[in-house]
């Protein structure tokens, strides 16, 4: 529930920082569907813990320590946030603004820039979701119910 | 929820402007603020509600599962293939200017669309999917 209403404030908050989009999906996922989501999930769990498998956790912790050193690493080639001499300010978002309408013809830029200029970003992310779909449906999908029904007679 | 009249009610007359919200949302995404994703959200969370009142079997019959899992590849599948008809017509990959030979603008315009009702159509049925899969895992 606290997840919805924090999803619903920042969506405001996008609205007001005049980013209509972010906020449109702010409010429909996280606001919406999430909540929706993590009801569902808190219905399969339980309130005890299951006692875990006995295996060594050095190994998880090794690679998850890397990992997250790695991404660290990353962050430090970031430019910094909200400097206006970054270089997304001078060549990108102008040339996006100013030759859209006559490249795409499309009034709302985000769109064109989403669907058209990022192409392949958004074809990434369609196949993220579907790879989502998969997952989920491979951990909670049919093919366990199935068993666990199979198992109910006994 | 099946004997409260209000709930029940109250979803017969919203489901009908969500899910017209959510074309609205789809197609009007080169106007205004939206675009597949979110009206892909928008869609699958109306089913979502008829599911949650309705219970479960009624919201099989009406989106069967197995009519999502075509869903779930056909969105990708259109975008990707909006790109080779791109590829196939002299351009690059996801280069929809190709796809009107007199106006690049407007072939733009009709790859945007497609590319967006591709999105639109995988989210909405991925987001419904995840749904049957956690409410039919309890039962």
């Amino acid at each position: 529930m606290l997840f919805g209403i924090y999803s619903l404030v920042s969506a405001s908050l996008f609205v007001i920082l005049d980013a209509v989009d972010v906020a449109f999906t702010e409010a429909s996922v996280g606001a919406g569907v999430s909540t929706v989501f993590m009801l569902g999930t808190l219905a399969l769990t339980t309130s005890r813990e299951k006692t875990p498998a006995a295996h060594k956790p050095l190994l998880p912790l090794l690679v998850v320590t890397i990992t997250g050193l790695a991404l660290v690493y990353g962050t430090w080639d970031i430019p910094p946030y909200g400097d206006p001499a970054n270089p997304i300010h001078h060549h990108l978002v102008q040339r996006f603004i100013e030759d859209s309408p006559q490249e795409i013809g499309i009034p709302n830029v985000v769109t064109s820039v989403l669907a058209s200029y990022r192409g392949y970003d958004t074809l990434g992310e369609t196949t993220v979701v579907f790879t989502a779909a998969i997952g989920v449906l491979v951990l909670v999908g049919g093919a366990r119910r199935r068993r666990s029904r199979k198992d109910e007679p006994k | 929820m099946k004997r409260y009249t209000i709930p029940r009610l109250g979803t017969k007359l919203l489901l009908p402007l969500i899910l017209l919200f959510a074309l609205y949302v789809q197609f009007h995404g080169d106007y205004g603020p939206g675009g597949g994703f979110q009206a892909g959200v928008i869609f699958g969370a109306g089913f979502i509600l008829y599911a949650l009142i309705y219970g479960l079997d009624h919201a099989h019959r009406l989106m069967p599962l197995w009519l999502l899992r075509i869903g779930i590849s056909l969105g990708v599948l259109i975008y990707a293939s909006v790109g080779l008809v791109g590829l196939l017509l002299g351009g690059n990959y996801l280069d929809y200017g190709v796809l009107d030979h007199h106006d690049p603008a407007h072939g733009q315009h009709l790859g945007i669309l497609l590319v967006e009702l591709g999105v639109g159509i995988t989210v909405s049925a991925v987001m419904v999917t995840i749904f049957y899969a956690f409410a039919g895992r309890g039962r």
